[in-house]
C-alpha cells in the first residue's frame, strides 16, 4: 500500500469518528417528523453556512403549500411526512448486523449471484466494517488523478463548504425548489449526494461513480446531486448502487441536476435496484426522483441511461431541456416490474433551441401482477426550428396479470419540427421460449435471455462493466415469476 | 431399445394428428421419415421434443430408459435430444455465443460433467462454424435474426454439432439449402454420426438420402407409419408419389 492510501485510511477513520459515534450531538437520536427544527438540525449537523439554511427553509415553506403530483398511474397510501426520519446518521448504527450471518440470507444470495466480493457484501449489507482497503485505495488513486485535472468530485455537503460560488450559482437552477412537492421536499431536507465539476476543455478520463463514495459515506434517503460540465468538457457518471441496498426507509426523493455548457457532454447512467417489496407486495421503497438536465450551451449533449428494476413504486422522468442550438438529449430506459411493483417512468424533452435533437428508447417489461407505464412528453417551443425527436417505446408482457401502458404527449409550437414515434406491446413469444428450452436452457434462463435481448438496445449504452452487471440484474429481477 | 414409440395418438385443438404411431430406433441407426404435407411429421418431432401444445391421447414413448413424458422440454434436450427445426424462430438481441454456451453447460451440468469455460467454448464454436462454412461474422449476430432460409438451416446444424446429441431429429433441414450447402451440411451430419447416436431425418427429397444413408425409411400417412423398409422406398416415392400408400 502506498503512503497516499495510508493517509486516506487515516483520515477516513478519523472522519468516521467525527461523524458517527463520539460527540454528544452525534449520539442524539434524530426525531421523526418534518418542521423548521428538523431542517435546522440537518443544517447544523452538516455545519452549513447561513445562506444554505435559508435556502432550505424557503423550500420548506413552499413545500408546505404544495400537494404531491397525482397524475401518474400509481396507487399508494397517503404518505405521512411526520412519520419519517429526515436525518439518519451512519445508517442503522444500532441495528447494524455484526457479521454476514445476521444478514437476510436472501440478500446474500443475490450478492453472490452478482459476483460481489465478500468484503463489499459486508459494506453493502451495512455490516460494521472499519476500513475497506480496496475501495478506499481505489478512491484515493482516482482522487489524486482527478485533482490534477482540476475536476471536483466530492459530496454535495463538502461542495457547500468548499465551493459556495458554484453551489449558489447552479443549485436549483435546473430544478427550482418550487417545481413540485418532491423537489421542494428534497431541497428542504437533502442530506447527501454528489457534486461534480469538470473544468473547461477537460475530458474526464474515467467513469465517475457514487459507488466508491457510498463505501465511504452513507447516502441518505434524500440525495441531491449536481453535475456541471463546463465548455467543451466531457464526463460519464454512474449512479449508485449496482447492488441491492436494503433500506428501512419508505420514501426516497432524490434530485439530480445536470448542466452542460457549450460543446460539453454529460452521460449519466443509473442502475436502480432498491428493495422492491416482497412477493406479496409488502414493504419496498417509494422512489420519487426528479432528474433534469439542462443543455445550456450550443452543441451540448446530455444522455440519460437507466435500468430500473427495484422499488415498490418508481416515479421518475429524467428530462432534458434543450436550450442551446444544436444540442442533443437522449433517454435510454429499461424498466422491469415484477410481483406488485408499479413503475411510472419516462422522460421529458423540451426543445427550445434551433436544430435540437432528442432520442427516446424505452423498454418496459412487466411480470407478475405489476404495472408498468411509460410516460413521455416531447415539446417544441416557438424558436425550435428544425428540431427532431425520435421515440421508440416497446413493452413486453410476461404472464397475463400484469399491465403495460404507454402515454406519450407531444406538443409543438413550431411547424418545422419532425417527430417520429414507434410503439409496440407484445407478449413473450412462446416459440422463442420453446426454441431456447429445446437447446437445454431452463424456462427461467430462456425468459432471461429473451428479455435481455429485448433490452439490448438500451443495455449497450451502459459503460461496459456496468452493462454486465445490469444484465445479471435483469435476470435476477425476473426470478420466481415464471413457470 | 434407445427410442421406442408405441401406439402414439396425439391431438391438437380437437384435431387428431397422430394415430397409433409406432416407431423404434436403436443406437447408431439413421431413420428417415417421408410423407405428404400435413401428415404429422413435424408434430411427431415436436411431441418428441416436448412441445406443450399437444394432447397425448394414447401410447408411450421411451427414450434412453426414461418415460419421455416424465421429462420437460429442457430435460429432454439435456438428455441428448436435439431438434433441428423446420422453421427456426428469430430471437432478436440474443447472441449465438452466450446462447449456445449456456445450452451446452446446462447439458453438462445434468450429466455431472465440468462446465466449459468461455475461451474453450469460443474456440470450439469457431472451429465448428468454419467446418460448416459459416462466416465468423454470423456468430456475432442475434440468433436466426434476419438470416436467409438456408442460413437458418446451417445454423441449426452448427448448434447440433456443438451440442452433440444422442438423438438428432432433422425436420426438413434440406429444404431451402442450395446444392453446395446441402453437401456441407450432410457432411457435417456424417461426421457427427457414431455407433452411439441416432438420427431421425424428415425429408421430402430422395436427394438428401443420397448423402446421408438411412438404415430405414418410413412412410407416414395420416398420422401413422404405413410402410417401413430400406432406401428403395425413397426411390419408389420419388417415382410414384404417395398415392399408392394412401389407401
Ligand atoms: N397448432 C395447430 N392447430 C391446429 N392444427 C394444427 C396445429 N399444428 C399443426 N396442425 C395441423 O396438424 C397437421 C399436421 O401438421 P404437421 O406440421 O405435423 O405436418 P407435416 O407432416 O410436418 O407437414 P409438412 O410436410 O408440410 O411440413 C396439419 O394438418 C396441420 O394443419
Ligand atoms: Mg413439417
Amino acid at each position: 500500500m502506498n503512503s497516499d492510501t495510508l493517509n486516506t485510511l487515516d483520515t477516513y477513520s478519523k472522519n468516521k469518528y467525527k461523524y458517527g459515534f463520539v460527540t454528544e450531538i452525534d449520539n442524539e437520536k434524530p426525531k421523526k417528523g418534518l418542521n423548521e427544527d428538523t431542517i435546522k438540525f440537518i443544517s447544523s449537523k452538516k455545519n452549513e453556512p447561513e445562506w444554505m439554511l435559508e435556502w432550505r427553509l424557503k423550500a420548506y415553506s413552499k413545500w408546505k403549500k404544495m400537494k404531491e403530483p397525482k397524475w401518474a398511474n400509481l396507487s399508494f397510501p397517503e404518505i405521512d411526512y411526520q412519520d419519517i426520519y429526515y436525518y439518519s446518521a451512519p445508517k442503522g448504527f444500532e441495528k447494524k448486523p455484526k457479521d454476514l450471518s445476521e444478514v437476510d440470507p436472501k440478500l446474500i444470495e443475490t450478492y453472490n449471484k452478482l459476483g460481489i466480493p465478500l468484503e463489499e457484501q459486508k459494506v453493502l449489507a451495512g455490516v460494521a466494517v472499519d476500513v475497506v482497503f480496496d475501495s478506499v485505495s481505489v478512491a484515493t488513486t482516482y482522487k489524486g488523478e482527478l485533482e490534477k485535472l482540476g475536476i471536483i468530485f466530492c459530496s454535495i455537503g463538502e461542495a457547500i463548504q468548499k465551493h459556495p460560488d458554484l453551489i449558489k450559482k447552479y443549485l436549483g437552477s435546473v430544478i427550482p425548489p418550487g417545481d413540485h412537492a418532491f423537489s421542494a421536499l428534497n431541497s428542504a431536507v437533502f442530506t447527501d449526494g454528489s457534486f461534480v465539476y469538470i473544468p473547461e476543455g477537460v475530458k474526464c478520463p474515467m467513469e465517475l461513480s457514487t459507488y466508491f463514495r457510498i463505501n465511504a459515506e452513507n447516502t441518505g434517503q434524500f440525495e441531491r446531486t449536481l453535475i456541471i460540465a463546463d465548455k467543451g468538457s466531457y464526463v460519464s457518471y454512474l449512479e449508485g448502487c449496482t447492488a441491492p441496498k436494503r433500506d428501512d426507509n419508505q420514501l426516497h426523493a432524490a434530485n439530480v441536476e445536470l448542466i452542460a455548457l457549450e460543446d460539453a457532454e454529460i452521460k449519466y447512467s443509473t442502475v436502480q435496484n432498491w428493495y422492491p417489496g416482497d412477493e406479496d407486495g409488502k414493504g419496498g421503497i417509494y422512489n420519487f426522483v426528479t432528474k433534469r438536465g439542462l443543455c445550456a450551451g450550443k452543441n451540448s449533449k446530455i444522455s440519460w441511461t437507466q435500468v430500473e428494476t427495484g422499488s415498490a413504486i418508481t416515479w421518475k422522468y429524467p428530462s432534458c431541456i434543450l436550450k442551446g442550438d444544436n444540442s442533443i438529449g437522449e433517454f435510454y430506459s429499461v424498466a422491469i416490474t415484477n410481483n406488485f411493483q408499479q413503475a411510472d417512468t419516462g422522460t421529458k424533452m423540451t426543445h427550445i433551441g434551433k436544430n435540437t435533437k432528442s432520442k427516446i428508447i424505452s423498454k418496459g417489461i412487466s411480470l407478475g401482477k405489476s404495472q408498468n407505464t411509460y410516460r413521455g412528453e416531447v415539446s417544441f417551443l416557438k424558436k425550435a426550428d428544425k428540431a427532431r425527436n425520435y421515440t421508440q417505446c416497446d413493452s413486453l408482457l410476461v404472464g397475463n396479470q400484469c399491465g403495460a401502458h404507454t402515454v406519450p404527449y407531444i406538443e409543438s409550437k413550431n411547424n418545422t419540427a419532425v417527430i417520429e414515434h414507434e410503439a409496440s406491446t407484445s407478449k413473450i413469444n412462446e416459440d422463442q421460449l420453446y426454441y431456447c428450452r429445446q437447446r437445454g436452457l431452463s424456462h427461467e434462463e430462456a425468459v432471461s435471455l429473451i428479455v435481455n435481448g429485448f433490452c439490448k438496445q438500451v443495455l449497450q449504452e451502459l459503460p461496459m462493466e456496468f452493462a454486465v452487471e445490469a444484465q445479471k440484474l435483469v435476470s435476477i429481477s425476473l426470478e420466481g415469476s415464471v413457470g | 431399445m434407445f427410442l421406442e414409440i408405441k401406439d402414439l395418438s396425439v391431438k391438437i385443438e380437437n384435431k387428431n394428428i397422430l394415430d397409433k404411431l409406432n416407431l423404434n430406433i436403436d443406437k447408431g441407426e439413421v431413420h428417415a421419415i417421408m410423407g405428404p404435407n400435413g401428415c404429422g411429421k413435424s408434430t411427431l418431432a415436436n411431441v418428441l421434443a416436448g412441445k406443450e401444445d399437444y394432447e397425448i391421447l394414447n401410447g408411450s414413448i421411451n427414450f434412453k430408459d426414461n418415460d419421455l413424458f416424465d421429462l420437460n422440454i429442457e430435460e429432454r434436450a439435456q438428455e441428448g435430444m436435439f431438434l433441428a427445426f423446420q422453421y427456426p424462430v428469430e430471437i432478436p438481441g440474443v447472441n449465438i455465443t452466450p446462447f449456445l454456451h449456456s445450452a451446452i453447460n446446462s447439458k453438462r451440468k445434468r450429466m455431472n460433467e465440468e462446465e466449459i469455460d468461455n475461451l474453450s467454448f469460443a474456440k470450439l464454436l469457431k472451429s465448428k462454424a468454419s467446418d460448416l462454412g459459416i462466416n465468423i461474422d454470423m456468430l456475432k449476430r442475434s440468433v436466426n435474426t434476419g438470416f436467409s432460409g438456408g442460413e437458418k438451416k446451417r445454423y441449426e446444424i452448427l448448434q447440433m454439432s456443438i451440442l452433440n446429441p444422442d438423438l438428432a431429429i432433422l425436420d426438413e433441414t434440406d429444404s431451402g439449402l442450395d446444392i453446395d450447402a446441402l453437401k456441407i451440411v450432410t457432411e457435417g451430419v456424417n461426421k457427427l454420426k457414431t455407433k452411439d447416436n441416432s438420427f431421425l431425418i424428415i425429408t421430402h427429397y430422395q436427394k438428401l438420402l443420397d448423402y446421408i444413408k438411412p438404415d430405414y425409411v418410413h412412410v407416414m400417412v395420416n398420422g401413422s407409419i404405413v410402410r417401413s423398409g430400406g432406401s428403395e422406398i425413397a426411390a419408389e416415392i420419388e417415382k410414384d408419389g404417395f398415392q399408392k400408400f394412401q389407401q
